[in-house]
């Protein structure tokens, strides 16, 4: 099928993925307004709710499968029908189809209302899906806005916790107030350029409008905006606690998905609007990554909540991706996507496993709680550990080769200095998330019998023995996905290593 | 006329926005909002655009703007705000960058005819012609269903969202 995009309808070809998911999650929302209100299922069980939006997650993963067969002839100003556009597809809906599928007993057990959970969790996927898709910034505001206003629902979802509305509130005023920044930088950057798509922003910026301070200004506000998007220190003060506060699966998703959309959206407007101006973002990037490796980190080290440590730790990991940006090549671009997709994977089986551990009312998040996890649960002890050994970057793990990518990328570019202090506090990661592994494996369990029944229906087990399998496999076996991120920034690393060339560190 | 017409509605405008910075009660902020919001409709009349204008009362004179006034009566009677404000050097770093950026507007699009924003636009003539053949609705609406249809269905989806989420969050069972 070819695309010329001369009629309306082709849009409707062009945006099929994220419209059948759209649709599932309507038919998600009306049956569980009409079956789960009605007779909602008993504490515990899983709700079959989970299963149909998986299935709807599963056609949208048919529809992005079938545009790689597509081609384009005409070009749009609306749409991306780029590999990074399918790529970062691929990459939302894992992560919503993970968050579904370690979810199941968690809602019905915190008594959530599953329906608009699940149907607001796969409206705000389509949010990220035209982030990922779009080269207009006036539909990538709207994008980023569906995405928001969904992550500050499911985080203030559960009505029975104080800290989630806390957590909700917070979300949502810090977001709003970065949303802010970015339509401001949208207006001010279309007013130094009189266009609002990247491609025309770019030949206006290539045409001479380089140094108008309405355009420098409006990149400013737009970095801006997307740095409190992306958790970059030190635009990171509400994560902390909107990570703590909010329900887990909303954590697992807004720490993997909802991050991993805004850097796909930072990374195209950055690549693709303003690859001749680097020379003025690159120094910002460049210290937004270091403060962002360097001081979560450090604080990481004296958490002694898991899941406020996975939440500094996820900060900590934004901070290894800017570095990509900063970088700027074809490497580091492809190093990203394959970042983002294991750090995906390995983020949201982390925090399924707190939520196993967790327990009924939520009250076991202390380290010293994972004592005697180990023995008694060997299985899911032993997934644990890999995910953690994976988010430390150890040898082996999937999150090692992409820290491996990331400095290939960032030494290609001359980056020493990132180069450096990204291996350095790799190293001191270590120390916090091993020290779970060794509450886990090494100490006894606080209370005799804490672990003995832990909730951890077939679906979730499934789901974790999966996410681990793919972590290793591709510590193992990395260079297929590696070639597979390559093709899809095609040409995007390129545009910028022009101006690069000669460039020093 | 018309330019002394202009030079009004911009008074009104800019003190009204002014005067929302510096009013201490809520209420009379908001009360400036719907001056400057009533004298930018009155700006856009003087351009004949008369759908703007009307849309402008309607929605955010109008009806946004009452909604304000009704959450803000509604959660804060009778707190005092005023030890809410914080003056000093905050104040003084936020006046310097809206002044930076209102500089850097006025030399930006001061000048006519130079401006990028200007190069992209169609011009007064080719406006001119359009509305004579579409009509103003129509040349608002012409584009909005077919250039920026996506942004159109976005937006539905987005107050989806929003909706499914009010009464979430709101209710307990629907």
């Amino acid at each position: 099928m070819e695309l010329d995009f001369t009629s309306s309808a082709d849009y409707l070809w062009a945006f099929l993925p994220e419209i059948v998911l759209s649709v599932s999650a309507m038919v998600v929302l009306l049956v569980g307004v009409f079956t789960e209100d009605r007779d909602p299922p008993a504490a515990g069980d899983p709700s079959p709710l989970g299963w149909v939006a998986l299935v709807g997650i599963l056609l949208a993963g048919l529809a992005n499968g079938w545009l790689h067969g597509v081609e384009t002839t005409g070009a749009s100003s609306m749409v991306a029908m780029d590999g990074f556009r399918l790529f970062s597809n691929w990459l939302f809906l894992a992560g919503a189809g993970l968050t579904i599928l370690l979810s199941f007993p968690y809602l019905s057990r915190q008594r959530l209302q599953i329906g608009e959970f699940y149907s607001l969790l796969m409206l705000a996927t389509v949010g990220m899906m035209v982030m990922g898709g779009t080269r207009n910034l006036l539909l990538l505001f709207l994008a980023i806005e569906t995405m928001s206003i969904a992550a500050y629902v499911l985080t203030a979802m559960n009505r029975r916790d104080r800290k989630s509305a806390e957590a909700g509130l917070k979300y949502f005023l810090l977001g709003a107030f970065s949303s802010a920044f970015l339509l401001y930088g949208i207006a001010l950057v279309w007013g130094g350029t009189g266009s609002a798509n990247l491609p025309e922003i770019a030949a206006a910026i290539q045409a001479g409008a380089a140094f108008s301070p309405l355009l420098i200004a409006g990149m400013a506000l737009l970095a801006i905006g997307f740095a409190f998007k992306v958790a970059a220190v030190p635009f990171h003060m509400w994560t902390p606690d909107v990570y703590e506060g909010a329900p887990t699966p909303t954590t697992a998703f807004m720490a993997a998905a909802v991050k991993a959309a805004s850097f796909v959206a930072f990374v195209r407007v950055f690549m693709e609007a303003f690859p001749a101006l680097y020379e003025s973002w690159y120094p910002v990037i460049w210290w937004l990554a270091a403060l962002t490796m360097v001081i979560p980190n450090l604080i990481a080290l004296s958490q002694s909540n898991v899941k406020r440590m996975l939440a500094y730790s996820s900060v900590a990991h934004g901070g290894y991706l800017l570095v990509a940006l900063a970088a700027a090549n074809e490497t580091a671009m492809a190093g990203l996507l394959f970042y983002l997709l294991v750090y995906t994977v390995m983020n949201i089986g982390a925090l399924a496993v707190v939520m196993i551990v967790s327990g009924h009312s939520e009250e076991r998040m202390q380290v010293e709680d994972y004592g005697g996890f180990g023995w008694s649960q060997p299985l899911l002890a032993t997934i644990f550990t890999i995910f953690l050994l994976s988010l430390a970057g150890f040898p082996g793990t999937g999150g090692f080769m992409a820290k491996i990518y990331l400095l290939q990328g960032a030494v290609e570019s001359s980056l020493w200095t990132l180069a450096i202090t990204l291996a350095v506090v790799t190293v001191i990661s270590y120390y916090y998330y091993l020290r779970v592994a060794w509450y886990m494996w090494m100490r006894p369990a606080p209370v005799e019998g804490a672990h003995t029944r832990v909730w951890a229906p077939l679906p979730m087990r499934m789901g974790l023995v999966g996410s681990a399998a793919v972590i290793i496999y591709l510590g193992i076996f990395p260079s297929g996905l590696m070639e597979g991120a390559r093709v899809a920034v095609g040409g995007f690393g390129r545009a910028v290593g022009g101006v690069l060339l000669g460039l020093g560190p | 006329m018309v330019e002394i017409l202009f030079y009004i509605f911009a008074a009104v405008a800019l003190g009204g926005a002014i005067g929302v910075v510096f009013q201490r009660n809520p209420v009379g902020s908001l009360l400036f909002m719907v001056a400057t919001l009533a004298s930018l409709a009155g700006i856009f009349v003087l351009f004949e655009a008369h759908f703007l204008a009307a849309i402008q009362i309607i929605v955010y004179a109008g009806a946004i703007m009452v909604l304000f006034l009704f959450v803000i009566m509604l959660l804060n009677l009778g707190h005092d705000y005023r030890k809410d404000l914080k003056m000093g050097l905050g104040m003084i770093l936020a006046f310097a960058v809206t002044g930076g950026i209102a500089g850097i507007l006025v030399r930006q699009l001061g000048g006519a005819g130079t401006s990028a924003v200007e190069q992209a636009l169609p011009g007064p003539e080719a406006m001119d012609q359009l509305i004579q053949e579409q009509g103003i609705i129509g040349s608002i609406a012409r584009p909005l269903f077919t250039d920026y249809v996506v942004a159109f269905e976005l937006t539905g989806l987005l107050l989806l969202v929003a909706l499914v989420g009010a009464i979430a969050i709101a209710k307990r069972r629907v």
